[in-house]
């Protein structure tokens, strides 16, 4: 029965893939991944690394996947931050608050992520020009150029005080941790370890003259200069995803806040804690045991819906390789290398999580 | 507020409500400050949206007259909307999609009757869905329309009935051979939906323009929309079956054995005992899910089908309605709307329902 089914399976995939050996050997492409390295003739927009027309197909599809990466990496911090403080509103006393925040989620959860990226991107577009951005507290520009947003410069830095930071970083993680895990017992030094390492990491690097500043953009003539400028694309996928997943996730929050019974709330208070120790110390961390496992499959859809960037222009793994499968025709090993490529990413990101998901799952407690 | 506060209200109803507003609104003086703030947010945002909406609007006229006000155009939406909605479907057959939406409608709302869950219904669904695709193609008729030239809501609403009604019968075959004995189809299964979930469904979609073409048999060629149609079954079939997984892990494993030592074999045993429990359980989330659906539907516009969304794009770039994008796309926000928050409350309705008069 069993080899009956495999059997079966397989001759369907022979069929297929022998069809498409011919149908490409009849319109005369040779199968294989040897186009990856022949030159792209068209350019991309934007990038983390930089391409120009001439550059190979591999390297496209590198800064494709790397753009992935980025508005993925960005869109689950934005969402996240901004999903538990909807969540949190939604479950204030204000009636109004409350009220308001349910129809936000209503309203973006129930109409698609696509009709809301066109809304997104023509408002983009619809922003004045440069020399007329909008402009709110002096530092961000919005214009139909772009987005422009303050960034941090660092020049002059060496190699030793680099290493120190990323040092002293690590060490900070590391004493933040074991501070988490003893307070349990009673202790805790997070303040102090904190302080310590903002001073050394500053005194590391007036040391070494190297220079930390806040560059603000500003007009000048036709255009903007300075500062960090999103592509009106990147800040519409940005938005997008952010404000979709957001509703997702404060409904995500408050379900696993509700999920903690009454009864632990009112133990708590007959302890004598204040309202933000009991969520902090007893409802939080019982919460976050229903919220994490939900929050990984909602990174994961934000990782896969980032593909939307298709249709607005934003190039992205998706955007480039099917701009590849198109010139160079070769379909099958490009969606074979998007398909790959996103698996990976989908574990990558259920790796992480997964990680995080056992430092918040229940200690201690066997599995039946 | 505890419960002996609670007891001492007043409990007539008004009364309870006026206490609730007044404690949700003003209770403390932090609860007052948000009131205030959100207040003074409203009055601030309300008035232009109010103007834009309807006090500035144009109800008719030409393009011309919209633009010489600053409000929302209305007029585009009335002497579009047929556009919008049925698309570059011949006029003189307009009645066909019209039929099909009407049909649709009538079949979603009898399938969401508790009272219509009988064995017709799931004969008779699948038949008016077939019906319905001859109905938009013409079939058995002198004047065919080509699927190129469909659009709009029957699109829209055709793809997700036919992907949705292909996907339920193959994902409970997937979810039975998920939890299969046999070690070859269980990680068959496995590997199928995890690999299907891994992906996103624009690549699905490019599956669909780009590689079926190239592996159907030379005589197979289709159009675009039934291509499409295929691969998002076949996508959707994964989503279906790890719903379904769910629900047959819910159902005790007393029910198998149960039904085992009664002498009924494996297909019967599913058949009669286990599937009509976990297909139960699994209803409301299986709404919930055939929502998500809907919605993902819009990403027909990315390989250039014709969906309402796509359409109502379409309509913006008229050249005698030129860039009346906002107001194309709040119609079609408010259609989406409508079915996504009617399905989600109707889901709710469901669960409290089906819990109520369930096993337990």
């Amino acid at each position: 029965m069993q080899l009956v089914i495999v059997a079966g399976v397989l001759s369907i995939v022979v069929v297929l893939g022998s069809n498409i050996a011919t149908t490409m050997a009849r319109i005369g492409l040779t199968p294989g991944f040897g186009f990856l390295e022949r030159a792209a003739n068209f350019e991309i927009g934007e990038g983390m690394i930089a391409f120009r027309a001439g550059d190979s197909y591999a390297r496209a599809i590198t800064v494709g996947l790397l753009n992935t990466a980025r508005i993925s990496l960005l869109g689950c911090c934005l969402a996240t931050i901004l999903g538990v403080a909807l969540g949190m509103m939604r479950l204030s006393g204000n009636v109004m608050l409350s009220g308001l925040v349910r129809w936000y989620v209503e309203i973006v959860r129930n109409t698609p992520l696509l009709l809301q990226l066109f809304f997104w991107i023509a408002l983009a577009h619809a922003l004045p020009p440069p020399r007329r951005a909008i402009t709110l507290l002096d530092a961000v520009f919005l214009s139909n150029r772009g987005v422009y947003v303050p960034a941090i410069v660092i020049s002059d830095l060496s190699l030793g005080a680099a290493l120190v930071v990323v040092a002293v970083f690590g060490g900070w993680i590391w004493l933040v941790r074991r501070g988490w895990r003893q307070k349990r017992a009673g202790l805790s030094a997070p303040l102090p370890a904190s302080l310590l390492s903002v001073l050394v990491v500053s005194a590391v690097l007036a040391a070494s003259g190297a220079k930390i500043g806040v560059e603000v953009s500003a007009i000048s003539g036709f255009n903007i200069r300075g500062g960090l400028s999103l592509t009106p694309e990147f800040a519409a996928l940005l938005v997008g995803l952010t404000v979709k997943f957001s509703a997702v996730i404060a409904e995500i929050v408050r379900a696993g806040i509700l999920s903690v019974r009454r009864e632990q709330w009112d133990a708590a208070r007959a302890l004598g804690l204040r309202r933000g120790k009991i969520i902090r110390l007893v409802v939080l961390p019982q919460a976050l045991r229903v919220i994490t496992p939900l929050t990984t499959s909602n990174y994961l859809d934000l990782v896969k819906d980032s593909s939307l960037a298709v249709a607005i222009g934003y190039p992205d793994l998706m955007n480039v390789v099917n701009t590849t499968a198109n010139t160079t025709g070769q379909a099958f090993e490009a969606l074979l290398i998007v398909v790959l490529l996103y698996l990976s990413l989908n574990l990558a990101v259920s790796a992480v999580m997964n990680a995080c998901n056992r430092t918040v799952a229940l200690r201690g407690e066997r599995p039946a | 507020m505890t419960a002996i506060e609670a007891a001492r209200m007043p409990s007539r109803r008004l009364g309870r409500l006026w206490t609730r507003w007044r404690t949700g609104l003003f209770g403390t003086w932090l609860n007052s400050a948000i009131t205030i703030i959100i207040g003074l947010l409203v009055l601030w945002l309300l008035p232009p949206l109010l103007r834009w909406l309807v006090l500035d609007a144009t109800w008719q006229g030409t393009s011309a007259d919209c633009l010489a006000q600053d409000g929302a155009c209305w007029a585009f939406v009335a002497a579009k909307l047929r556009f919008i909605v049925l698309a570059l479907y011949p006029i003189q057959l307009q009645w066909r999609p019209e039929l099909v939406c009407l049909l649709l409608a009538i079949l979603l709302a009898v399938a969401a009757m508790p009272r219509f869950w009988r064995r017709e219904l799931i004969v008779g669904g699948p038949v008016v869905i077939f019906l319905c695709c001859l109905l938009m193609a013409g079939y058995p008729g002198p004047s065919r329309v080509s699927p190129n030239q469909w659009g709009g809501l029957p699109v829209t609403l055709l793809v997700w009935a036919v992907c949705f009604a292909v996907s339920v019968p193959l994902a409970i075959l997937l979810s039975l051979a998920r939890r299969s004995r046999m070690q070859a189809l269980r990680l068959l299964a496995i590997g199928y939906i995890e690999f299907m979930r891994a992906i996103p469904m624009v690549a699905i979609l490019y599956f669909a323009t780009l590689m079926l073409p190239m592996a159907l048999p030379a005589g197979l060629s289709t159009d675009k929309m039934p291509r499409a149609m295929i691969m998002i079954s076949l996508f959707w079939t994964a989503y279906i079956a790890e719903i379904m997984r769910g629900g047959l892990q819910a159902v005790p494993i007393g029910q198998e054995e149960a039904a085992a030592s009664l002498g009924l074999g494996y297909w019967r045993s599913m058949r009669l005992i286990i599937l009509p429990q976990a297909l139960r359980m699994v209803i409301p989330g299986l709404v919930n899910q055939a929502i998500g659906f809907l919605l993902a539907t819009s990403l027909l516009a990315v390989i250039g089908i014709v969906d309402i969304l796509n359409a109502a794009k379409a309509a913006a770039t008229d050249p005698n309605w030129l860039g009346f994008y906002k107001e194309a796309f709040l119609v079609v926000a408010a259609i989406y709307f409508a079915i996504g928050y009617g399905g989600s409350r109707y889901s709710l309705w469901l669960e409290r329902r089906l819990g109520r008069c369930g096993p337990h």
